[in-house]
């Protein structure tokens, strides 16, 4: 997107001091063309939005002021140019005139035109200068706001319950933060000092105009309404254009993308044909959509020009009039044809503007939604002095929760684990097995009952504190780019090296480790794709074992790793188990069969709970379960 | 790119029509001024009201003119450059739909979507851009430095002067601004990672408490991208006051120099207006085209990216004169198959033989990286053996033509995947003609039918971005339900039970072997208690071939075998 802006930046000039007639590209007469008729997003609460968007510029006020000034001088001395002009070249007029009358000595005043041309020299020269220390003075301002903002989204992040972020998808949340801030950097950055130039512009060179000839103005502020009519009703056409376009590019992409993710299965199946076609349907359609809504923006400048021109005659022959009845002089005609851009462009300008600015606002408000998203519960103030020895008692009491209000899916369970306790949770797939972490960890809040750790519950401990106890291994084993020193140590913070290469010596990690080229330093890139899932799965156990924690919560599905690695992954997981109180989402027989209490769950609730035996006793859900290993999976007797 | 712009080929009617526009177009733009200088020169000085009401009258119809030509233009040339990027899109994707899973490992699927959809767009809108504004820019200066001189030739000096001033200042500015704001592009790169990362991450950031961490890190940087962006900004900051000063310079310089020729009575007032009018026009064309020259770069780095994919030969092509495959059987045979990743040192699977029988299951076993989905891919021929052979029904796969012996085969692979659509969309994928009871029997084989019962709208259920409002072992279960309505000769199922738990996994199992009687099955698994009772299981380790043979021989006569049980079952369960 950056990339984009240089271009922009020139194409939106602040005051453009001298005149053409109009050209067909016109991409320095006004904003760029793609401002006009481009859907706009709109905010909801535009002047609330506004207002507090307006609040983060506040310790910038001096630097705003400046600019404001600088902006305000720039324009007004570009706004004086073309009259100065004009005079120095009524100066030569009448000189030459009087030479060729024949009067002695007559001639131009090169001594007078001199001093003009050089004070115009000034002028321009101050003009720059006022206009590049505006510019300076902003991108300070607008790039260091951004980054208010953006510190304080990631600040909010920091403080946004777990529930936020399972609720809404990642790629809509990086959207947002990419696409809004992208949005709210380049406005900040061009449509600020744009406005006031704008407005600058066209008040001084109304009131230049009118000095000049009140009827020429009448004229110019004639044409005005035309392109207004102009650019509504193109407008209002390619609007439409261009969301058919978006859309069947839309499609087109989405079409793209689902063929090449399945590309094994499209050719598995032999469906290459059928997916060409439907996308030369797609294709076809974008074509169309895409040629009419280019060529209905591509006229918008013409048009203008058109327009532009149509004033650019009319004051070449009504100023050729004037100068000929003597009302005005021949260097007002080029003065006025100066004036005459200079006036239709803030006009332009102000239309793509707003259209900036409505959907800087649009952007900014969804960078505000995102500040007033709900926090997770404060936590308690008296929740000081709890870095105790912790045993590792763990009880739920009447615990109630629901992920919705309305729907519960934990009723009244209770669940007593001591110190050093293996609890297996058991349930066929998409049973809610991750629900209990989700309680353990606090990642939800509770709808009642509480949690006990070691007695004390867990609403009365910091988050972070309660979050230091426990040690997670889960099957998403996640890991950031860095190195893989840096990746264990995430464990703890300031772990020596030494630590780290015990930890990993006790997870089984430090062989492979070992094996790889750079060792310990070895980059894991972003989808740590340069090591193996069950190597992944290795280097977050020794993170759980370098963390030290009292409780331990272990995910055993280990689907897509090699049995070898599989073995070293149980030893180091039971390594790390022994005298540990630990929540395993069990899928070994094994562990389910040693656990100390086997909690049941199915369709997100808990369904049954007791030991092995107890439950197997028991003949439901559990029992149904357990048999059905045996009657397919189980050896048969006398194997070995 | 040059290459590209063949895609325009079929459209150059329309290249040729909108450049000619838009040259007359820029000319009668050229040509009001000299109206204008007219009005002034004859018509004002001469007292002549006629002349200049005829005059201004002459010159509504030139900008008349003009303004049909540059309409006209943009018909054209938006025709042109939207007509481009439709041929040029339909032959990537499909040569991409042609691709074998090598040419995808190659560029990497994400990479190709970014090609057909990013890229490609990129390249059309530069060649909008081009055939508007670059063809018009160099016109508008060549036409305005014509007038220029035509009007006075000493004058013409100064563009002489100012242009090279004013195109140092463009490419010094521009040349540093872009070279940053690359550098810009790279660092808010950085931070989304940082960002996606703590999104991903959450639950174990929190786990570990380091979130301050994390703000540090996202911090540190923001902290640097805004410096950066600063610095860019601060940069291109000075571009339009230097523009403007050596444009506004410019024209000083023509009234200095203008007024001595006038003085000498050797140059009207009225030319010297259109001349500074005429430096105006070139100059501001002139920094368009030089800014314009900045997408360059970027159209040419994705141009280069879509030739890449354009110049890449599909590696495995069907035979001159394929085979005609004996139909209904579904006979596979390993005959010492051997098999490279290409750039590979070792083979990812060496000397395997084997042969898998209609109505037996073969299972294949063994560790990650033990080339388990190697060989099965290999059976569909996404990839090409080495050494050796893969005999279908006693025909090597290599003569049959690929639909043919694609014909052939279900393969459920290992991640699921699913399109958008309805579940019976998906289902249809394996046979467009399945009817209902088909597609019943087929979930109910594969243990779907509990779910989509439980789902409002049933088979007619939408599955949203390929199944994200279904679960994993749902998906896995559709997907192979999609490959039952196939009732090919030979299934492939990679790793397919992986997402199940162990009740839905036997069950799935159970009626399969009851379904499925006449056709061959291939299954490649992780857990011993799926392939225990295969009427013959296939061993790999390391990419060969340790063992052949049933649950108890292997146990018996395979160490691997006998560790990879060990790993999985409790002592009890083997025993």
């Amino acid at each position: 997107m950056s990339n984009q802006r240089p271009q922009q930046d020139a194409q939106r000039p602040g005051g453009m001091p001298m005149g053409r007639p109009g050209g067909g590209g016109g991409g320095w007469g006004g904003g760029p063309p793609g401002g006009i008729g481009v859907p706009v997003q709109k905010s909801k609460d535009f002047k609330g939005t506004l207002r507090r968007l307006l609040t983060y510029f506040r310790p910038h006020r001096a630097s705003i002021l400046t600019v404001f000034v600088a902006a305000i001088l720039g324009t007004v001395f570009s706004i004086l140019t073309p009259k100065i002009l004009a005079s120095a070249i009524d100066d030569i007029v009448s000189g030459v005139l009087a030479k060729f009358k024949g009067v002695p000595g007559a001639g131009v005043d090169f001594k007078q035109l001199l001093s003009l041309l050089f004070m115009l020299g000034g002028l321009y020269v101050f003009s720059s200068i006022f206009s590049y220390v505006q510019q300076y003075i902003m991108a300070g301002v607008a790039q260091r706001t951004v980054y208010e903002m953006r510190k304080q989204v990631m600040k909010k992040l920091a403080k946004l319950p777990v529930s936020f972020f399972d609720a809404n998808p990642h790629g809509e949340i990086l959207s947002r933060f990419v696409n809004d801030f992208d949005n709210i950097s380049g406005s900040l950055q061009q449509s600020l000092t744009q406005l006031i130039t704008a407005v600058v512009t066209f008040v001084g060179v109304l009131i230049m105009m009118l000095t000049i000839s009140p009827l020429m103005t009448l004229v110019i502020a004639l044409t005005l309404p035309l392109s207004f009519v102009v650019t509504k009703v193109i407008a209002k056409r390619s609007q439409g254009f261009f969301i058919s376009r978006q859309r069947s590019l839309g499609e087109l992409n989405g079409h793209v993308e689902s063929m090449y993710t399945g590309h094994q299965i499209v050719k598995a199946f032999g469906h290459e044909d059928v997916s060409i076609e439907t996308f030369n349907e797609i294709n076809e359609r974008l074509f169309t959509y895409s040629w009419k809504a280019q060529f209905v923006t591509g006229i918008i400048m013409p048009l203008m020009n058109f327009i532009g021109n149509i004033g650019y005659v009319l004051v070449s022959v009504i100023g050729g009039l004037l100068v000929t009845n003597g009302t005005i002089q021949i260097g007002d005609i080029l003065a006025f044809i100066q004036y005459t851009r200079q006036f239709s462009q803030p006009i332009t300008q102000l239309s793509s503007i707003s259209n900036v600015i409505q959907s800087t606002i649009a952007s900014s408000e969804r960078i505000f939604e995102l500040l007033d998203e709900k926090e997770e519960v404060p936590e308690q103030v008296s929740a000081e002095g709890q870095e105790l020895e912790i045993r590792g008692d763990v009880a739920f009491q009447n615990v109630r929760f629901g992920y919705t209000p309305d729907v519960s899916v934990i009723e009244d369970l209770n669940i007593d684990v001591s110190h050093g306790q293996t609890i297996a949770i058991v349930g066929p797939t998409g049973a809610g097995k991750t629900t209990l972490v989700n309680l353990l960890m606090r990642f939800y809040e509770l709808s009642g009952g509480q949690i006990l750790i070691d007695g004390t519950g867990i609403t009365e401990m910091k988050r972070g504190r309660l979050r230091r106890m426990f040690g997670m291994v889960l099957q998403d084993t996640w890991l950031f780019n860095g190195t893989i020193r840096d990746n264990i140590g995430y464990g703890r913070a300031g772990a020596t090296t030494g630590e780290i290469v015990e930890a990993a010596q006790a997870a089984h990690a430090d062989h492979f480790i070992r094996t790889l080229p750079d060792g310990y330093d070895t980059v894991l890139n972003e989808e740590a794709s340069n090591i193996s899932q069950g190597q992944r799965q290795l280097l977050t156990i020794a993170r759980a074992i370098l963390a030290d924690p009292d409780i331990l919560i272990l995910d055993e599905a280990t689907s897509s790793v090699d049995t070898r690695t599989e073995v070293h992954i149980q030893t180091a997981m039971k390594e790390l188990m022994r005298g540990r109180t630990s929540f395993v989402i069990a899928h070994r027989l094994s562990t389910i069969r040693e656990a100390d209490l086997i909690v049941v769950m199915n369709h997100g609730r808990v369904i049954e709970q007791g030991t092995h035996l107890a439950l197997l006793e028991q003949n439901g859900f559990y029992a149904d379960l357990y048999n059905s290993q045996f009657s397919e999976a189980a050896v048969p007797e006398g194997v070995a | 790119m040059f290459r590209l712009f063949r895609f325009l080929r079929p459209y150059r009617m329309y290249v040729i029509l909108g450049v000619i526009l838009i040259f007359l177009q820029s000319l009668a733009s050229l040509y009001l001024p000299d109206l204008m200088s007219n009005i002034v020169d004859i018509g004002v000085q001469g007292n002549n009201v006629p002349y200049i009401m005829k005059v201004g009258a002459f010159m509504l119809v030139v900008a008349l003119i003009g303004v049909a030509c540059s309409v006209a233009s943009s018909y054209y040339t938006s025709k042109a450059a939207a007509g481009f990027g439709k041929l040029l899109r339909r032959d990537i994707f499909t040569q991409v739909e042609n691709f074998t899973l090598h040419e995808f490992d190659t560029v990497g699927t994400s990479s190709l979507i970014v090609r057909t959809n990013n890229d490609v767009l990129q390249v059309q809108q530069f060649v909008n851009m081009a055939l508007r504004m670059m063809v018009m820019a160099p016109l508008t200066a060549i036409g305005g430095i014509i007038m220029a001189v035509y009007t006075d030739a000493r004058l013409s000096l100064i563009i002489v002067v100012a242009m090279p001033i004013l195109g140092l200042a463009i490419y010094s500015i521009l040349g540093r601004g872009m070279g940053l704001f690359r550098v810009v592009q790279s660092k808010v790169d950085v931070l989304n990672r940082v960002l996606r990362e703590h999104l991903t991450g959450i639950r174990v950031i929190r786990a570990f408490d380091r979130s301050d961490y994390e703000i540090d890190r996202f911090d540190k940087a923001n902290l640097d991208l805004t410096d950066t962006s600063v610095r860019v900004y601060q940069i291109m900051a000075g571009l339009m006051p230097i523009m403007m000063l050596v444009i506004n310079l410019s024209t000083l310089a023509i009234v200095w120099f203008g007024a001595g020729l006038i003085n000498q009575g050797q140059m009207q007032i009225g030319n010297m207006m259109a001349f500074i009018q005429y430096v105006m026009q070139i100059m501001f064309s002139m920094m368009m085209a030089s800014m314009m020259s900045f997408m360059i770069p970027r159209a040419q780095a994705s141009s280069a990216r879509i030739n890449e994919v354009l110049d890449l030969r599909p590696e495995i092509c069907d035979p001159e004169q394929p085979t005609v495959p004996p139909s209904e059987h579904g006979y596979v045979e390993f005959r010492d198959v051997t098999f490279h990743y290409p750039g590979a040192e070792e083979p990812a699977v060496s000397h395997i033989s084997f042969v898998a029988k209609p109505g037996e299951v073969t299972a294949i076993i063994g560790g990650t990286g033990a080339g388990k989905s190697t060989l099965v891919n290999l059976i569909p021929r996404f990839y090409d053996v080495a050494a050796g052979a893969i005999l279908v029904d006693g025909v090597d796969i290599r003569e049959l033509s690929q639909k043919d012996l694609r014909a052939k085969i279900g393969l459920v692979p290992q991640k699921a995947v699913l399109f958008n659509g309805t579940i019976a969309d998906n289902l249809r994928y394996g046979r467009a003609d399945a009817t209902d009871e088909e597609m019943q029997w087929a979930v109910s084989v594969a243990q779907a039918s509990d779910f989509i019962a439980e789902m409002k709208e049933g088979m007619s259920s939408v599955l949203a971005q390929g199944g994200a409002n279904v679960s994993g072992g749902q998906k896995q279960r559709l997907s192979i339900a999609r490959a039952l309505v196939r009732r090919p000769e030979i299934y492939l199922f990679d790793d397919s039970f992986s997402a199940l738990d162990y009740k839905t996994d036997a069950k799935l199992r159970a009626a399969l072997k009851t379904e499925i009687t006449n056709a061959t099955v291939l299954l490649v698994a992780q857990r011993v208690s799926t392939v225990m009772d295969a009427d013959r299981i296939v061993v790999l380790d390391e990419g060969r071939a340790v063992g052949v043979g049933t649950h108890r021989e292997l146990l018996e006569t395979c160490a691997v075998y006998r560790e990879i049980v060990a790993s999985q079952l409790s002592e009890e369960e083997i025993a």
